[in-house]
C-alpha cells in the first residue's frame, strides 16, 4: 500500500515520505486550483433575482398594499396593486441584468494616464473663462428670458454661498451644517437696518457682512475644541437656534409673518420704479420703463458679488491665512507645533465664510423685497454643503458647477413633477457614485518653483472637523 | 560627566512631573540641554521619552516642575506658555509618526512653517489681498529660505510634488527642513530615524550635524543606538518616566543601571549589551 495514506485511528496521514502533510491534515487541497470563471450570464441571472426578490419584499408593502377610503364613506379597505408590483420587480430584475452583463462584458478600465490628465486639465483651464464669459452675456443673449434670468440670479446666488461656505469646509476642513444661519442674519440685518432705519442697500450690504462675520465668531468660540461629527451637531444646532429666535422674537422680527416691503437696491441713486417717471434708471438712461431692468441690475448685482467672493477667496489661498486654513485641514497638531494660532485662524475661516453668507443674505432680502424664517430652513444648509461636496471640497469651479447642475437641474426637471426629488437624488448619487471626491478633485498648489502641477484628490485631506 | 556649567544651557528641565490620572509616566525629572550640542533622551518603550516631548513642546501642561528656555528673548517658561507660543519662541518638532501637509507641495509644506513671520508682513491680511506693501518681499524671501533647506535635504527637485507623495525617508527629511523653517533655537526630533535604513540613517545623522552646526541645538529621541551614539554630545536615560542616568555616550555605554534597563535585571552575560549593539 505504499503511495498511499493510510488513515487510521488517531494516526495522522502520511505521503510518500512519511512527512506528515499539512494539507491533508488540515483538509486543505494541497493545490489552491483557482475556481472555475463563473459563466457571466448565469452570474449576472443570479445576481439580479436577489435583487428582483429584495425589490419584492420592498415594494409588496409599499406599492402592493394601498389603503383607500370605502366607497360608502365609510372605513378604510385595502387594495392590493399586485400588477404594479410585478412592474417594478420585473424592471429591477432587467435593470441589474443590464447592468450586470455590461459590467462584465467591458474593456477593463483605463487607469487615468499622464496624457489623459493633462488633456483633462487643458479642458478645465478652458471651462472657467467660458463660464464667466456666458454669465456676463447671460441678459444679451438672444431668447433669454424673465424666467432664465430669474434662475441665473437663483443659481449665482447659490454659487455665492457655495464659495461662502468653501472656505470654511473645503478650505478650512471644517464641517458647518448651519450655514444658513449666516444668510439669515444677512437677510434679515438689510430687511430691518433698511425698512426701521431707512439706510440704503449700499450701506447695509457691508454691515449685513459685518453682522455675518460678527456671528460667525460667536458661533466659533464655543465650537473650537469641536471636531468631526460634534462640531457638525453644534452647527447644525446653530442654524436652527437662529431660525426659531426669528420666529419667536415677534416684535423685532415679524415671527412666522417675516418683513416685507424691504426697499428695492437703486443704481447709483436711480431706482427701478416700474412706472418710470423722474430719477427712475429709465428715464435717466431715455429707455422705455421696463421691469426687466431691475432684473438685469440683480442680476449682475448678484454675479459681482459673487465674483467678489471668488476673488478674495483666491487671493486668500495664495496668503499665509490661506495656506494656514489648508495647513489646519490637513493636520492641526502639526500646525500646533509650528506656532500658528490655530484659534485664530479657525476664527477667520469662519468669520470670512459667514461674511460671505451675509452679503449673500443681504442681496436675498433685497430681491424679494420679504423675507420670513421659512427661507432659512435646515434644508438650505443642506443643499449648500451638497453644492460644496459634489462640487468637490476647495475647488472653486467646481463649486460652481455643482451650483449650476443642482439649482439649475432642479428646475431643468420641473416637468416631472412628483418625480423631480427622485431625478434630482439619483443625479447626486450618479455624480458621487462617478466622482466620489467631487467633480473636481484635484487641488492646485497655491505657489511653485517651477510649473504648477495639480495634487491628486487622494492625497488632499477631507478635515477632521 | 554632567553637563558644562559655563554657557547657559539652552534648555532646562526641572523636576518635571506628568501624571495622567493614576500614572505617573514622568517623575521628577531634571535634565539640561546644552546650546549648540546634540542631546539624546533615550529609554525603553514606554520610558516617558514622548510625553517629556510633549510637555517641552506645549502639547502637554506638566502636572508639576519647570521647564525652561533660554532663546533669543531670554529665559521663558515653557510649561506655562500656549502651544503656538511655544513655537515662536523658537522649539521646533517633528513627530514620532511623520506629520506633514500630504495635501500640500513640499514647497507649500515650508511656507505654512513660516506663517507667522509671512502674516506679519500681510499687515492682517488686507494689504496681502489687495497685493499691497512688503508682502512680495516677504514671500520671497521665505521663498529663498524654504529653497536653502531643500537644498540641505535634497528635496529641491520635488518642491512641486505633493508631500504626501514623497517616499518615506523625504518625508522624514521633509518634517526636518519644515521644522527648521521655523527658524528654532532648540529642535525636538522625536525618532528622526526610524523606519530608516542604514544608508539613510547615516545620512539623516549628518544632517542633524549640520543643523547643529549651523546653531541650532537639538534635542532627539531615538531609538538607533547607532545613531545616537554616533552623534550625541550628551545622553539622559528615562526608564518607568524616572531619569536613571545623564552623561557623555561613553559613560551611558557603561552605566549598569542603563543596562539593566535595556536588558532587564538578571543573567546579563547571555544578551548583547547594548554597547554592542551601538558598536555595530
Amino acid at each position: 500500500m505504499s503511495g498511499v495514506a493510510v488513515p487510521h485511528e488517531g494516526g495522522v496521514p502520511h505521503n510518500d515520505d512519511g512527512v506528515p502533510d499539512p494539507g491533508e491534515m488540515t483538509g486543505i487541497p494541497r493545490t489552491a486550483a483557482p475556481p472555475p470563471p463563473r459563466p457571466p450570464l448565469a452570474h449576472a441571472l443570479r445576481d439580479a433575482g436577489i435583487a428582483a426578490l429584495v425589490a419584492l419584499g420592498l415594494f409588496i408593502p409599499l406599492v402592493g398594499l394601498r389603503t383607500d377610503v370605502g366607497p360608502s364613506g365609510g372605513g378604510l379597505f385595502i387594495r392590493t396593486r399586485w400588477t404594479d408590483v410585478a412592474i417594478i420587480v420585473g424592471l429591477v430584475f432587467a435593470g441589474r441584468l443590464a447592468l450586470n452583463l455590461w459590467e462584465s462584458l467591458r474593456p477593463e478600465r483605463r487607469a487615468p494616464t499622464a496624457r489623459r490628465t493633462a488633456l483633462l486639465g487643458r479642458i478645465g483651464l478652458l471651462v472657467a473663462p467660458v463660464l464667466l464669459g456666458f454669465a456676463i452675456a447671460l441678459p444679451f443673449l438672444p431668447g433669454t428670458s424673465r424666467y432664465v434670468l430669474d434662475l441665473g440670479i437663483l443659481v449665482l446666488t447659490y454659487v455665492m454661498l457655495g464659495w461662502g461656505l468653501n472656505i470654511v469646509v473645503g478650505l478650512a476642513g471644517l464641517l458647518d451644517l448651519g450655514y444658513v444661519a449666516f444668510y439669515a442674519v444677512g437677510a434679515y440685518s438689510y430687511a430691518l437696518l433698511s425698512t426701521t432705519v431707512g439706510l440704503s442697500f449700499w450701506i447695509c450690504l457691508p454691515l449685513a457682512g459685518l453682522l455675518a462675520a460678527f456671528w460667525g465668531v460667536l458661533l466659533g468660540f464655543p465650537v473650537l475644541r469641536l471636531r468631526g461629527d460634534y462640531l457638525a451637531i453644534v452647527t447644525l444646532a446653530f442654524g436652527e437656534i437662529i431660525r426659531v429666535v426669528l420666529i419667536n422674537w415677534v416684535s423685532l422680527t415679524g415671527g412666522p409673518n417675516g418683513i416685507s416691503g424691504i426697499p428695492r437696491p437703486s443704481f447709483f441713486g436711480l431706482s427701478f420704479s416700474a412706472g418710470g417717471g423722474p430719477g427712475s434708471f429709465s428715464d435717466f438712461f431715455g429707455l422705455e420703463p421696463s421691469p426687466t431692468h431691475r432684473v438685469v441690475f440683480l442680476y449682475y448685482l448678484i454675479l459681482a458679488l459673487a465674483l467678489l467672493t471668488n476673488w478674495v477667496t483666491l487671493r486668500l489661498r495664495r496668503q499665509p491665512l490661506g495656506r494656514a486654513w489648508e495647513a489646519l485641514r490637513e493636520d492641526e497638531i502639526a500646525c500646533r507645533a509650528l506656532g500658528i494660532n490655530v484659534t485664530n485662524t479657525k476664527l477667520t475661516a469662519f468669520a470670512i465664510g459667514a461674511m460671505f453668507g451675509g452679503f449673500a443674505g443681504a442681496f436675498f432680502a433685497t430681491r424679494q423685497a420679504f423675507v420670513s424664517p421659512e427661507s432659512f430652513t435646515f434644508i438650505e444648509s443642506a443643499i449648500i454643503l451638497a453644492i460644496v461636496v459634489l462640487g468637490g471640497l476647495g475647488s472653486q469651479l467646481g463649486v460652481a458647477l455643482a451650483a449650476l447642475i443642482m439649482i439649475g437641474g432642479f428646475e431643468a426637471f420641473r416637468d416631472l413633477e412628483e418625480w423631480r426629488m427622485l431625478a434630482f437624488g439619483a443625479a447626486m448619487v450618479v455624480i458621487m457614485v462617478w466622482r466620489p471626491r467631487g467633480m473636481v478633485s484635484t487641488r492646485t498648489p497655491s505657489i511653485s518653483l517651477g510649473k504648477r502641477k495639480s495634487i491628486s484628490g487622494d492625497l488632499v485631506g477631507e478635515g477632521h472637523g | 560627566m554632567s553637563t558644562p556649567i559655563l554657557p547657559t544651557p539652552i534648555l532646562e528641565v526641572r523636576d518635571l512631573v506628568m501624571r495622567f490620572g493614576g500614572l505617573t509616566a514622568v517623575d521628577r525629572v531634571s535634565f539640561e540641554a546644552a546650546r549648540g550640542e546634540i542631546t539624546a533622551v533615550i529609554g525603553p518603550n514606554g520610558a516617558g521619552k514622548t510625553t517629556v516631548f510633549n510637555l517641552i513642546t506645549g502639547f502637554y501642561t506638566p502636572s508639576a516642575g519647570e521647564i525652561l528656555l533660554h532663546g533669543r528673548d531670554g529665559q521663558r517658561p515653557l510649561h506655562a506658555t500656549p502651544g503656538h507660543r511655544i513655537a515662536q519662541a523658537g522649539v521646533a518638532r517633528t513627530f514620532q509618526n511623520i506629520r506633514l501637509f500630504p495635501g500640500m507641495t513640499v514647497l507649500e509644506n515650508l511656507l505654512v512653517a513660516q506663517h507667522n513671520r509671512l502674516q506679519a508682513a500681510t499687515g492682517f491680511g488686507i494689504a496681502a489681498v489687495l497685493g499691497l506693501g512688503g508682502y512680495r518681499a516677504a514671500e520671497r524671501e521665505a521663498v529663498e529660505r524654504a529653497k536653502h533647506w531643500l537644498e540641505a535635504t535634497r528635496l529641491l527637485d520635488r518642491a512641486d510634488d505633493a508631500a504626501g507623495s514623497l517616499p518615506y525617508g523625504a518625508q522624514r527629511r521633509l518634517e526636518i527642513a519644515r521644522a527648521m523653517c521655523t527658524d528654532p533655537v532648540l529642535l525636538c526630533l522625536d525618532e528622526p530615524a526610524a523606519g530608516l535604513n542604514p544608508r539613510e540613517s547615516e545620512e539623516l545623522a549628518e544632517l542633524i550635524r549640520l543643523i547643529r552646526t549651523g546653531g541650532c541645538s537639538i534635542l532627539l529621541i531615538e531609538h538607533d543606538m547607532g545613531v545616537v551614539m554616533n552623534i550625541s554630545d550628551h545622553i539622559v536615560v528615562l526608564d518607568h518616566g524616572k531619569k536613571i542616568a545623564d552623561g557623555i555616550p561613553a559613560a551611558i555605554r557603561a552605566d549598569e543601571k542603563v543596562i539593566a534597563a535595556y536588558l532587564g535585571t538578571g543573567d546579563d552575560d547571555e544578551a548583547p549589551s547594548p554597547a554592542v549593539e551601538g558598536a555595530a
